[in-house]
């Protein structure tokens, strides 16, 4: 023993010795964190990226943490208030997330680059009455619309509808459809606000009153409302979606389209790439255009932006990072692998190759493209609004109630009016 | 044949020895470093006052993780806004209370402001009562039979209390894969000719399957307790009764409910707290729908203070006041139930 004791102690002294003196200089490197959610495969082309971006600046290293999309939207916000979160995100609620948001003008190489780029998109980043930060950019720009089971209409019989077809034409003919064809969702929506408002806007709401305050609850609303709850009373919609769940609660029906149990399925460009993956070659499937109504044809934008945010140590890094992946050869690389619509002014003009598309995900692309040329000013300032998403919450979680049978439909969208003036009031107690 | 003596060869015993020494040897060590302060401190303080330095670390534990945590949360229940360091939250005395107990009748949560509350209430309520009723009830059934001289009793023993160890998330994952629309059970149905029945979607069902998954999952740590209680049961009562053919009803009426009634109470009382503070299971099982009919209180809170756009932690605050004092009730109770055990 007493002869191990020497040999014990001159190994950890050595390892001790190798340990702190023969680090590599990584005090040199500073380490930023991003926190992402990914739809597809965008985070591994994000990660792909991020991994160039090091090797070209040895000095900067970028964690990618990939978390669920609710965790973006519930602990973030509460991360970030405590001063604990992450240097940059990837967030949908750009409004509710800009009092947090780091104008990044002062350590950005070309400020005027991103003006000019993504100039109106930097409005929805902005805190209220800022009309010159630079917090982020769009990682992508959304359009809703609905993806329709082709094969489903071709088994059937039924011819589907045109290109400027109402929503009372398309849910006539999915009905049809998936009686035929004996498919439980003739059509699903997102149990989202931001999917009900492609059809609100199409029924001709106007969401804001004379004042410019949120009105929420007007005619164009109630067509929309008494819509989707006919349509939950006459079999076009499902209960599980809308009314099998309470509150807030997003609920998707990507897993029942690939299924192909949906005959038409309303939600946006972003699953393009997550369909070409999945339903393969399953069956046939495309987007169309936004059905229309009264208030004409537009679809909600919306997207994910890419934001820094103040509580950074690092601003100068992390404006490194973010010049890299907004410039145009890395974002049109990031969007083309992503099988996304880019929100870039000068990508979008010069328009992107999908080398990587099936034709389904090409055509769907282009779709979507038009869409985003054809949204109204009123759906973009309602996306940008920066209490927009208490709006959102407030639509699913009582119109949710009105669909399962819990209260009347006046009575749903009397407490919308309530929820949204309570909730912005509580917002700006100061 | 060795010649070699078996005192030579390495017993299993010594090596088990030998781990058992090296093991304590930290803590033997730590003792001998901890005595001579030790020993200055009760001379300091005397030998009576050393018993609350012993109990200091477990205080200092339970305010830290209980007690401040208690406290904040009422300092954020008489708060308002959403920022999140009460000092810099405006002061609004008891305006969160106010609200939430704003109703036209406290039956009708529809009459109420804060109606997803009270709807949380009415739901949690009703949850409880019949969760409890029926836990009890199958918790003692199983109790009896697994007393009783069967074949497998250790087997069966082990096998209703397997649940209890599970996560509440997974156990509400299976009976969603199981009661989905293209789960287990419909496959059943349909295979026997009959209909898709759509479980989530009819808030009676709902509220069904909440209360039998939540007695599927809990069962057996109830059924424990039953067990044991049926075993300090002295075997001689049961001599005597068996000598005078005394019918089993009797017998079960007469000698086991009435010894066994203290710990059903604490069965009961332990159900309720554990019923009213009910989430995970049904949040993942059901997500409080249809519509709210299985929205309860706790999901309402996290849903208020987290999962809302504003998050109104001023609010859920307050509603977690409101439960708490419910809960300290129910606590009280269970004490006086143990009480009167020892008794």
């Amino acid at each position: 023993m007493r002869a191990v004791t020497p040999v014990i102690t001159s190994l950890t002294l050595s390892l001790l010795c190798a340990t702190v003196l023969g680090r590599p200089a990584a005090a040199e490197t500073t380490t930023l964190r991003m926190a992402w959610y990914s739809d597809g495969n965008e985070g591994e082309v994000m990660a792909d990226l991020l991994k160039r971006f090091h090797e070209q600046n040895k000095d900067i290293e970028v964690v990618l943490d990939q978390v669920p999309y609710k965790a973006v939207n519930e602990n973030l916000p509460v991360q970030l208030a405590s001063g604990q979160g992450p240097d940059i995100a990837r967030v949908v609620d750009m409004g509710g997330l800009s009092r947090f948001a780091l104008d990044m003008r002062p350590f950005l190489k070309d400020p005027g680059y991103w003006e000019t780029n993504f100039g109106p998109f930097l409005e929805w980043m902005r805190p209220a009455g800022d009309t010159q930060a630079i917090p982020g950019f769009m990682t992508q720009l959304t359009v809703t619309g609905p993806f329709v089971n082709k094969t489903l209409f071709e088994q059937a019989g039924v011819a589907m509808p045109g290109g400027k077809s109402t929503w009372e034409d398309w849910a006539k003919a999915v009905k049809e459809v998936a009686g035929k064809v004996q498919a439980p969702f003739p059509l699903a929506v997102d149990r989202s606000g931001h999917r009900f408002y492609a059809l609100a806007m199409s029924q001709g709401t106007k969401v804001f009153g004379a004042n410019g305050e949120p009105d929420v609850v007007d005619d164009g609303f109630k067509r929309a409302a008494q819509l989707v709850y006919d349509w939950h009373k006459s079999g076009v919609m499902s209960k599980e979606l809308w009314g099998s769940v309470s509150g807030t609660a997003y609920r998707g029906a990507n897993d029942e389209f690939k299924n192909a149990q949906v005959v038409m399925y309303l939600s946006g460009s972003w699953q393009i790439a997550q369909f070409a993956k999945t339903v393969d070659n399953a069956f046939d499937w495309v987007a169309v255009p936004n059905p229309c109504g009264p208030g004409g044809c537009s679809s909600m934008p919306g997207g994910a932006a890419l934001m820094a945010f103040k509580t950074t140590q690092h601003p100068k890094e992390v404006a490194r990072v973010m010049d890299y992946l907004a410039s145009e050869p890395v974002l049109a690389e990031f969007c083309a692998r992503s099988l996304f619509v880019p929100g870039h002014l000068g990508l979008t003009k010069k328009g992107i190759d999908y080398p990587t598309a099936s034709p389904e995900a090409a055509a769907a692309l282009k779709i979507f493209t038009a869409s985003a040329g054809q949204v109204s000013p009123l759906a973009y300032r309602t996306q940008g609004y920066v209490n927009s998403r208490i709006i959102f919450n407030a639509v699913i979680s009582r119109l949710g109630q009105a669909v399962s049978g819990e209260t009347t439909l006046e009575d749903a969208e009397k407490r919308i009016t309530a929820d949204v003036a309570q909730q912005i009031a509580e917002r700006n107690k100061k | 044949m060795s010649d070699a003596p078996t005192a030579a060869r390495p017993q299993p015993g010594m090596a088990a020895g030998a781990l058992a020494r090296v093991a304590v040897l930290p803590v033997g060590l730590a003792l001998r470093v901890l005595d001579p302060p030790m020993r200055w401190l009760q001379r300091a303080i005397g030998v009576r006052r050393m018993a609350y330095v012993f109990l200091l670390p477990n205080f200092a534990f339970f305010g830290l993780f209980v007690f401040l945590p208690i406290g904040i949360n009422i300092v954020f229940s008489v708060t308002g806004g959403t920022a999140l360091f009460p000092s810099e939250r405006p002061y609004v005395g008891a305006e969160q209370f106010a609200y939430l107990f704003d109703c036209g009748s406290y039956l009708d949560p529809s009459s109420c402001r804060e109606d997803h509350f009270w709807r949380g209430v009415a739901n949690t309520t009703k949850f409880v009562v019949f969760q409890v009723t029926a836990m009890v009830l199958f918790s003692l059934i199983t109790a009896l039979v697994l007393n009783m001289k069967i074949r497998g009793r250790g087997f069966f023993r082990a096998v209703y209390f397997f649940p209890v160890l599970l996560s509440p998330v997974v156990v509400a994952l299976i009976w969603k894969w199981i009661l989905q629309r293209d789960g287990l059970l419909n496959a059943a149905i349909t295979t026997l000719g009959g209909q898709k029945i759509l479980f989530f979607v009819d808030p009676g069902w709902a509220m069904f399957w909440a209360v039998f998954v939540s007695v599927w999952a809990h069962m057996g740590f109830y059924t424990l307790i039953l067990l044991a209680g049926l075993q300090a049961i002295p075997a001689d009562l049961y001599e005597a009764a068996e000598m005078d053919a005394t019918p089993r009803w009797r017998v079960l009426t007469r000698i086991t409910l009435p010894l066994l009634w203290p710990n059903m109470i604490v069965v009961i009382v332990l159900a309720l707290i554990k019923g009213a503070q009910t989430f995970d299971e049904v949040f993942v099982l059901t997500g409080g729908g249809p519509g709210t009919a299985t929205l309860m209180v706790v999901q309402y809170i996290y849903e208020t203070g987290f999962a809302s756009q504003v998050q109104n932690f001023g609010l859920a605050a307050a509603a977690s006041v409101v439960l708490g004092l419910v809960l300290f009730v129910l606590t009280l109770l269970q004490f006086a139930a143990a009480r009167r055990k020892e008794i």
